[in-house]
């Protein structure tokens, strides 16, 4: 049996729908950026195999794009968490309640 | 032997704004970390005003060259220069030039001393520059990360702030799924149509129709939904209201103006332009999203007592209005929507500014009571305040009203209840613009006394003494927790009991704060200041840290800020007595738009 680009592109999918389901029901702040980071390799699975379907270098180039963005935004996001629970005992987003309406 | 790689030929002109931000940004940084620290305050602000000037030049520049040879590609078709992306910058660089008189009075008073801000609002500012340029999907997203980044670093930036710290995070975990959504987005844009750039997708989808369409349509949804998270549509908006309350108060404007304007410029262009063949598939999803948006955003804000939640529920209500233009998908309702974000950049960074010097030290005094009787302590600013609020209800004889009648006008056409959903929320929205105007004006009852008694109360206070301000110097959140009872027990409230460590309740200071600094508006009575405190804190069962015991200072206006406030109100007015040349602008934007 081959495994032809419909399998790559259903396990992006998959992948894809894992990180945003993860990042809508997990509660501790690293794992959701798992999942966020899960969500955007799934984005760059799917950019590879369409590059390879198309005979297109461009969708593979695309993916440096989007690794250095989520290497930038891990920093940042790593930072702010730093910054705030350096006050706090856990890293679990509902506490973050300060704020209603 | 490696072979020559060709690279394309880079035409500076046509990305010298971003060049002139970035390199200033750079510089900034570079000769802020040189000089002494009294004088970086200065030096920051000076440079960023220059900086943020020569962008404007540029963008003008940009326009003139635009206007006489027309709209040209650049830099192997990523960008494109065009009257559109010309608007967008000079949109942008008068918004960063605000916004840096803003927070200058801001840095100064809060004894944040560096230029840091002003190089995170200079490079968040290219990023919405480069949004409204792009001509390819991936450039889009660099754009929109390099506007997200540096905002989610602008959120936290005030650390004495629990409240900031919040923000920052539920915006960074908010708007990184989104731009995930967004990047999914794209890869499937990309697979359907075989391409990322926007004037080959275009190309693409006028010469062929999809037999089946939809991997194209579902990538169109994930792209619109993507946008929608960044300008704050309904069933994206969770993230605004938390975000601009606990985001510093200049920020929360210049996030207010520069994120819609960059994320709606993006939006407009890939939408309208790019997909404007689809129009049928995207324009009814475009019209139940701002029928949401306008009436969930006006409706909510007429319940939220803290003055930013407001304006956030506003800026959401604003939202809708563009998307009007938006779903119009005619050069009319783009240049509507375009002269709507330059209009709502004046009127929402004024607000915040007002917002900012009202919020006093500590950025914390944003309930609707805190205006209470503000006109007879500071009529000019209270004036101000109501003249830009009056322009957001879209009130005749500022730009508010042409705004919000060239988006009504352009659905009009073929829309007829969608422009009567808009008007209906535009009187909802109208009410909580009036209220707090209403209540500035209103003689409270006490509140005559308190430009006498502020002082007096700021004195008694012995947060002056020398141990509060070294341990506010240390920084330390374990000195804060040591001496932050001392205060308390100085005004008469030594019953509260020094119960959980600081840090793990500090979130709820600003419920406290709030209370606090209503109270202290309310009485006015430096006796009752102690009680006040206590019952605060005693009633939220929480200790108040070094941080709230310091806020509420007595209300000054920094000359900086008094004079962006004056900017923004003055050309709210002027054109909105005046309104052709704006109009016009916006108009030849739209007529010099590629493709």
């Amino acid at each position: 049996m081959s495994i032809g680009p419909a399998w790559y592109l259903s396990l992006a999918a998959v992948l894809f729908s894992l990180g945003a389901i993860g990042v809508l029901i997990r509660r501790n702040v690293l794992v959701m950026f798992m999942c966020i980071e899960l969500m955007l390799n799934a984005a760059n699975l799917t950019f590879v195999t369409f590059s390879r379907m198309l005979g297109d270098i461009g969708g593979q180039s695309l993916v440096f794009f989007v690794l250095v963005v989520a290497a930038a935004e891990v920093v940042v996001g790593l930072g702010v968490v730093v910054a705030i629970f350096r006050r706090r005992a856990n890293t679990t987003a509902d506490d973050l309640h300060g704020m209603k309406g | 032997m490696i072979a020559a790689i060709a690279t394309p030929h880079i035409r500076i002109l046509a990305i010298l704004p971003e060049i002139v931000l970035l390199g200033g940004a750079i510089l900034l940084l570079a000769v802020g970390s040189l000089v002494q620290r009294q004088l970086r305050a200065r030096l920051a602000t000076v440079c960023t005003l220059v900086i943020s000037a020569a962008a404007l030049g540029v963008s003008l520049w940009q326009w003139a060259d635009v206007s006489g040879r027309g709209p040209f590609t650049a830099v192997d078709h990523a960008v494109v220069v065009d009257g559109f992306s010309a608007f967008v910058n000079v949109l942008v660089s008068c918004a960063i030039f605000l916004t840096a008189l803003v927070a200058d009075g801001y840095l100064r008073r809060e004894d944040v001393v560096g230029p840091e801000m002003h190089v995170l609002a200079m490079v968040s500012a290219s990023g919405a520059m480069i949004m409204g340029s792009a001509n390819d999907l991936i450039v889009v997203f660099l754009g929109l990360e390099i506007l997200s980044i540096a905002l989610y670093v602008l959120a936290a930036f005030n650390h004495r702030r629990a409240a900031s710290g919040e923000a920052a995070l539920k915006y960074f975990i908010l708007g990184s799924f989104s731009s995930a959504v967004f990047v999914y987005g794209i890869a499937l844009v990309y697979g359907a149509t075989g391409s990322s750039n926007l004037a080959q997708i275009a190309g693409f989808l006028s010469k062929n129709v999809l037999a089946s369409d939809g991997l194209l349509l579902a990538g169109m949804s994930l792209l619109l939904v993507g946008f929608a998270f960044k300008v704050a549509a309904v069933p994206f908006h969770m993230w605004t209201p938390d975000v601009y309350q606990g985001a510093p108060s200049p920020v929360t404007g210049f996030m207010a103006a520069v994120a819609k304007a960059g994320a709606f410029a993006a939006l407009l262009r890939v939408f309208v332009s790019t997909f404007g063949v689809l129009r049928t598939d995207w324009q009814p999803i475009i019209y139940a999203l701002a029928i949401v948006t306008l009436l969930l955003g006006a409706f909510l804000a007429v319940v939220q007592r803290d003055v930013k939640r407001m304006l956030a529920y506003s800026s959401i209500n604003h939202a809708g209005f563009v998307l009007l233009g938006l779903e119009a998908a005619s050069g009319r309702g783009v240049s509507a929507s375009l002269y709507y974000l330059f209009a709502y950049m004046f009127m929402v960074i004024g607000s915040f500014a007002v917002v900012t010097v009202v919020g006093r030290r500590g950025d914390a005094a944003h309930d609707i009571a805190s205006y209470r009787g503000l006109a007879r302590r500071q009529p000019l600013l209270a004036l101000a305040f109501a003249v830009l609020l009056l322009a957001q209800a879209g009130a005749p004889f500022t730009t508010g009203l042409w705004a919000k009648l060239q988006v009504v006008l352009a659905s009009v056409d073929h829309a007829i209840p969608l422009a009567v959903v808009a008007m209906v929320s535009a009187a909802v929205a109208a009410f909580f613009y009036l209220r707090v105007a209403v209540l500035m004006y209103s003689p409270a009852a006490d509140v005559g006394t308190v430009p006498g008694v502020q002082a007096p109360a700021e004195d008694a206070r012995p947060l002056g003494s020398g141990a509060a301000r070294a341990a506010m110097a240390t920084e330390g959140d374990r000195t804060k927790a040591e001496t932050q009872s001392e205060p308390l027990v100085g005004i008469g409230a030594p019953e509260i009991p020094p119960t959980r460590p600081v840090w793990t309740g500090i979130e709820r200071n600003v419920a406290v704060l709030n209370r606090l600094n209503a109270s202290l508006l309310l009485d006015g009575d430096p006796v009752t200041l102690g009680p006040a405190l206590g019952t605060a804190a005693r009633d939220s069962g929480e200790t108040l840290d070094v941080t709230a015991v310091r806020s509420a200072g007595p209300l000054k206006v920094p000359p900086l800020s008094a004079a962006a406030i004056g900017l923004c109100v003055a050309v709210t007015v002027v054109l909105g007595f005046w309104p052709g040349p704006l109009t016009s602008f916006a108009h030849h934007a739209t007529l010099l738009f590629l493709p």
